[in-house]
């Protein structure tokens, strides 16, 4: 299997370290799904998916590696968060939280985005980070999202949205609800555009996040085992006051009950996304730029 | 007497049982209400209610989140929080209401969607987001008002509108006060201390730029005097409803566009290279 590996794996620095995202090649790592060690070399090479098949969470920056080989160009990297509601509580501080957390990811916000190819083809792609306030939308991580959507259908190219969070972010409030609002109207762009929205949900994929711009795209892909949901299990608990079966909220569970397309091991992720891409791509034309499937549309301009 | 009330104080009257809910102001204030039940896919959810009614001589669909009065009716309306079925009925009525040129006029009042291994099966967050999605294009102008409290999601699904208008006693937030707390410090019981923190109150919202109108209520809440609220809530939505059938649709839907499109705030701020780790020339890890 090594050989379709095209590239090595990134150099491990000292600064990866602290964030404990790459792990040094002579290690082992302890599976939390089952317990096993894994030679951490072996483990990347195996993409983070345990021998028992559990997958363990990748870093936003190591999803990109997803893209064809030096294709990704971030976009919008300088948008920063802003403290509007001045979040100050007895347990917590929203811009020292914000300043801990962009040293720890090297992000000014939960959402990495931009422009590459798959396949060869050429895609708007955004990505949340997990690490940073639970993967969480506010007003920096929506607005990235809307315009990745506005760029795709300005640029005619289909977008793709990789997800893990715990929902929209509790310390910009009802600002953060309404990028609920804010990323599906940008959607209706890409709609307009006759361009395709993918949406892949890795472990975990909650909330607000859930109800609006993960769960309107045209495909729908999880990780195995991921585990997707509107309501948080504990809450759903303390409300029924009994144990849920263990396999609730699963992206099993979601394929059974009619709510995603496909589970996709990670290793299957790039071919089933080229396949999907070059379905959604017309033919070429006479003078071999590729056309849409919904040519007699106007582009639409580009805002901002 | 409604100054020095503090967010948590606001929570109270918005919950307040004896508030005027939905059904209060379609009978106040539409005429020839019929009541249209069912999603067409799986049940009726007695927590949404929806229909079709004449308000200023237009026919408009109109839809609600409903409380009951008393434990009894409580349990049969949820508290209030919507099933997908609800959703998925107000969504059919969209529909309707595009199909017909009708306007449509929103109540909000909810703690939230309904938290149930159900509503799970039957795809909550699904249900939510089609709304959101739908209401950011329909071709029809329409107007939410916040007559209690607007709690998250289960809020929006029905809250995506050309103006919201909020009650002067109501709260709209990303999460119920007890939620946001057991969220961020594992204690719900910090619930007031959320309220405070999370600017929820409709002069919150104004200053915020969410809110388009905030409607006065009578003295001492509008749960002490129902008539009158619902004659503010009525004067109000009069005027915006014609204010919107002025408007061109391209118009109306441009305008619905930039109202939610320009919602956050965000500043320009780059990241020093030294802790940027992407480097588009060695992604970390490549797939096969
Ligand atoms: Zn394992």
């Amino acid at each position: 299997m090594k050989e379709l590996f095209r590239r090595a794996p990134k150099r491990f620095t000292a600064a990866d370290r602290e964030n404990s995202q790459q792990i040094p090649d002579n290690m082992w790592v302890k599976c939390t799904a089952c317990g096993e060690l894994n030679y951490a070399k072996q483990l990347t090479d195996n993409l983070k998916v345990c021998k028992c098949g559990y997958h363990m969470r990748l870093s936003a920056h190591e999803w990109i590696g997803l893209l064809d080989a030096g294709t990704f160009v971030e976009e919008d990297a300088e948008l920063a968060p802003v403290d509007v509601l001045e979040f100050v509580s007895a347990k917590d501080n929203y811009t020292q939280k914000l300043q801990e957390t962009q040293e720890l990811t090297g992000m000014n916000d939960a959402l990495l985005s931009g422009r590459g190819t798959i396949g060869g083809l050429p895609l708007q792609v955004t990505v949340s980070e997990w690490n940073f306030i639970g993967g969480s939308m506010g007003s920096v991580f929506g607005e990235r999202l809307a315009r990745a959507a506005e760029r795709a259908a300005a640029r005619r190219t289909p977008l793709l949205t990789i997800t893990a969070t715990g929902g929209a972010r509790q310390h910009e409030g009802v600002l953060s609800l309404m990028q609920m609002a804010k990323t599906n109207m940008a959607l209706t762009r890409l709609a307009a555009a006759g361009q395709p929205h993918f949406a892949l949900l890795v472990d975990p994929c909650y909330a607000g996040v859930l109800a609006s711009y993960a769960s309107v795209a045209d495909v729908i892909i999880a990780e195995p085992g991921a585990r997707i949901g509107f309501a948080g299990r504990r809450v759903i608990e303390q409300t029924i006051r009994q144990k849920l079966p263990a396999n609730f909220q699963t992206a099993e569970f979601m394929l059974e009950h009619g709510m995603i397309d496909m589970t996709v091991a990670r290793a299957d992720l790039r071919s089933t996304l080229t396949r999907l891409l070059r379905l959604h791509a017309a033919a070429p034309d006479a003078a071999g730029h590729p056309s849409t499937n919904g040519a007699s549309r106007e582009p639409l301009p580009l805002r901002n | 007497m409604t100054t020095g009330l503090t967010a948590w104080d606001k929570v109270q009257i918005a919950r307040h049982a004896h508030r005027p809910h939905t059904l209060d102001y379609i009978r106040g204030l539409f005429e020839d209400f019929v009541e249209l039940h069912g999603d067409r896919r799986f049940g009726d959810d007695p927590a949404i209610i929806g229909g079709i009614a004449r308000l200023n001589r237009t026919t408009v669909v109109v839809i609600g989140h409903q409380k009951g009065r008393d434990t009894r009716e409580n349990l049969r309306r949820n508290f209030g929080m919507p099933r997908p079925e609800g959703y998925r009925k107000a969504l059919r009525l969209f529909r309707q209401a595009e199909k017909f040129g009708f306007p449509v006029i929103c109540f909000i009042d909810t703690p939230g969607a309904d938290p149930s291994m159900q509503s799970e099966e039957r795809g909550q967050a699904e249900a939510i987001a089609e709304n959101i999605l739908v209401m950011a294009n329909l071709r029809v102008p329409i107007i939410a008002t916040v007559i209690g409290e607007g709690g998250s999601g289960g809020a929006l699904a029905i809250g995506v509108a050309d103006r919201l208008l909020m009650l002067e006693h109501t709260t709209y937030s990303v999460a119920s006060p007890e939620a946001t707390a057991a969220i961020l410090w594992h204690d719900s019981s910090k619930a007031p201390d959320a309220a405070r923190v999370m600017r929820i109150t409709a002069q919150d919202l104004h200053e915020l730029g969410i809110t388009d109108l905030i409607i006065d209520e009578p003295e001492g809440g509008a749960h002490s005097d129902l008539d009158t609220a619902v004659a503010n809530v009525g004067a109000a939505l009069r005027t915006t409803l014609a204010e919107l059938l002025d408007l061109p649709l391209p118009e109306l839907l441009a305008q619905r566009y930039q109202k939610y499109r320009s919602i956050g705030r965000v500043q320009e701020r780059q990241l020093a290279l030294v802790t940027r780790r992407d480097d588009p020339d060695e992604p970390p890890m490549i797939f096969p």
